[in-house]
């Protein structure tokens, strides 16, 4: 048997980790990595929190703050070719095309294309607007991030707090607006995100919440009502959309990502995976519904669920476990740490199990999840970690019974 | 094996708990504790904590 020739495209975390796990469970497999960025794979979860911060307080330490955030390989360059620079428009029969025209093999594919931003559909002030996803973002970002700049975040998602929390921290002016009643409000619940809410004015966000951007001037951004608000930069963090593009008529299910099943393969196109951001999978441990979970753990745990396919086929075997993942994310916003455990967006109800909500920025609190009545997740705001650890166990021993039951 | 932490660049995710716990583990005021030198037979549930910091901070010697 000829060594297989397999194709990840996407050089990000999902792309390496995958790289990594088709190595372990196909030692002979000749693994090619391909990406549209000119950069190796590198971590992106610090672009609006430390990389952003030390890049705009010296913009010339750039090569500094890209080595911090430049993933480790534990592949020898021998194992894997990486071709970057060149993004995939198509996959053909026998391989992906790139946009420069080459056409790298694969009898297998494995989509790692992630996500990019939302843009607003509206002209004006180019100059100022920015998005949040790459390390180029950042590098074009970072030098307008000054003291005393005014800052305007649209949308209040993670990376929209994020970066405002960044913004304040280095001494501009932030203001978040965000069409929901409460920022974060879907991922959180309105309990907890009314709490964050109140974190963010505490350190001098304005919390433009119900309202949204009807377009752009010279000066910055107009709002639905017609207030305008001056604003050196504009920072679009809207979310995201899935690039699949490159596979239309591929076969597989393209509607919010690739749906694959639980061994990462995509029902429809043959040969044909996907891995993190993109991959839309059911994660039993949450019921039946195929979703997408944009979570920096993703990459890791498809890639190693991709590396347990491959082996298992390879030695004719079926696979032993099921794929349910346990989701986490975390993030960093005024010198506090959030860290959630499951999926707290999907709960109907939640409980303060340590702390007051009230509280919040100031004391640790944890706050379990609630759907139906049964844990769903668990989050830590401040929350000492060995406290956090427990109240994750209890939840992973719930969540398992669910699962066998 | 040697398992080291930097503990420079560490922020206390916990990743590596959850996937040695043999190995990694907070006290009880939430300070990250690990064992220096583990087996072979752990190397697997090492990598797997290595590879799931987020801040890259497990060394593996």
């Amino acid at each position: 048997m000829t060594a297989p020739r397999i194709t990840i495209v996407g050089a990000s975390l999902a792309g390496l980790r995958t790289a990594e796990a088709v190595h372990a469970a196909l030692p002979a497999a000749r693994i090619t990595l391909v990406g549209d960025e000119p950069l190796a794979p590198y971590n992106r979860p610090p672009l609006s929190k430390e990389a952003a911060e030390t890049l705009a307080r010296d913009t010339t330490a750039r090569e500094a703050v890209f080595g911090k955030l430049l993933l480790r390989s534990k592949l020898s360059p021998a194992a894997l070719s990486l071709r970057l620079g060149s993004g995939a428009v198509a996959l053909e029969p026998g391989g992906v095309r790139l946009a420069d025209g080459a056409l790298v093999p694969g009898e297998r594919v494995i989509a790692a294309t992630g996500l990019r931003p939302r843009r607003l559909p509206l002209p004006g002030a180019e100059a100022r607007r920015h998005v949040l996803r790459s390390f180029d973002d950042l590098v074009r970002l970072a030098p307008s991030l000054r003291p005393g700049a005014r800052m305007v975040v649209i949308g209040g998602g993670f990376i929209g707090c994020e970066i405002a929390a960044t913004g304040r921290k280095l001494g501009l002016e932030a203001t978040i607006v965000e069409p929901s009643p409460q920022p974060m409000l879907r991922a959180l619940g309105p309990r907890v995100a009314a709490a964050m809410a109140a974190l963010h004015r505490a350190h001098g966000v304005v919390l433009l919440t119900g309202r949204s951007v009807a377009g752009f001037s010279d000066e910055g951004v107009i709002l639905d009502d017609g207030q305008a608000l001056a604003a050196e930069v504009i920072v679009e963090a809207l979310g995201s959309h899935p690039n699949v593009e490159w596979l239309a008529g591929s076969g597989a299910d393209l509607r919010d990502g690739v749906l694959v099943d639980d061994r990462m393969v995509a029902p429809g196109a043959e040969g044909l995976m996907a891995v993190g951001d993109v991959a839309r999978f059911v994660n039993p441990l949450f019921g039946p519904e195929a979703r997408r979970t944009e979570h920096w753990c993703v990459p890791g745990q498809t890639a190693k669920r991709v590396g347990e396919t491959l082996a298992a086929e390879a030695a004719g075997t079926a696979l032993a476990t099921r794929f349910a993942p346990m989701p986490s994310f975390w993030s960093d916003q005024h010198g506090m740490r959030l860290q959630a455990f499951g999926a707290p967006s999907l709960a109907d109800a939640c409980r303060v199990l340590e702390g007051e909500l009230s509280l919040v920025g100031r004391a640790p609190v944890i706050v379990e999840y609630l759907r139906g009545g049964e844990p769903v997740g668990v989050l830590g705001l401040g929350a000492n970690p060995a406290a956090l650890a427990k109240a994750r166990a209890r939840l992973d021993a719930a969540l398992t019974e669910t699962l066998t039951a | 094996m040697k398992v080291d932490v930097d503990m420079s660049i560490c922020l206390l995710h916990g990743q590596c708990v959850i996937a040695a716990p043999q190995v990694f583990s907070f006290d009880d005021d939430g300070g990250l504790v690990w064992v220096a030198e583990v087996d072979e037979a752990q190397r697997a549930d090492v990598e797997a904590a290595a590879d799931a910091c987020p801040e890259q901070a497990i060394l593996l010697g």
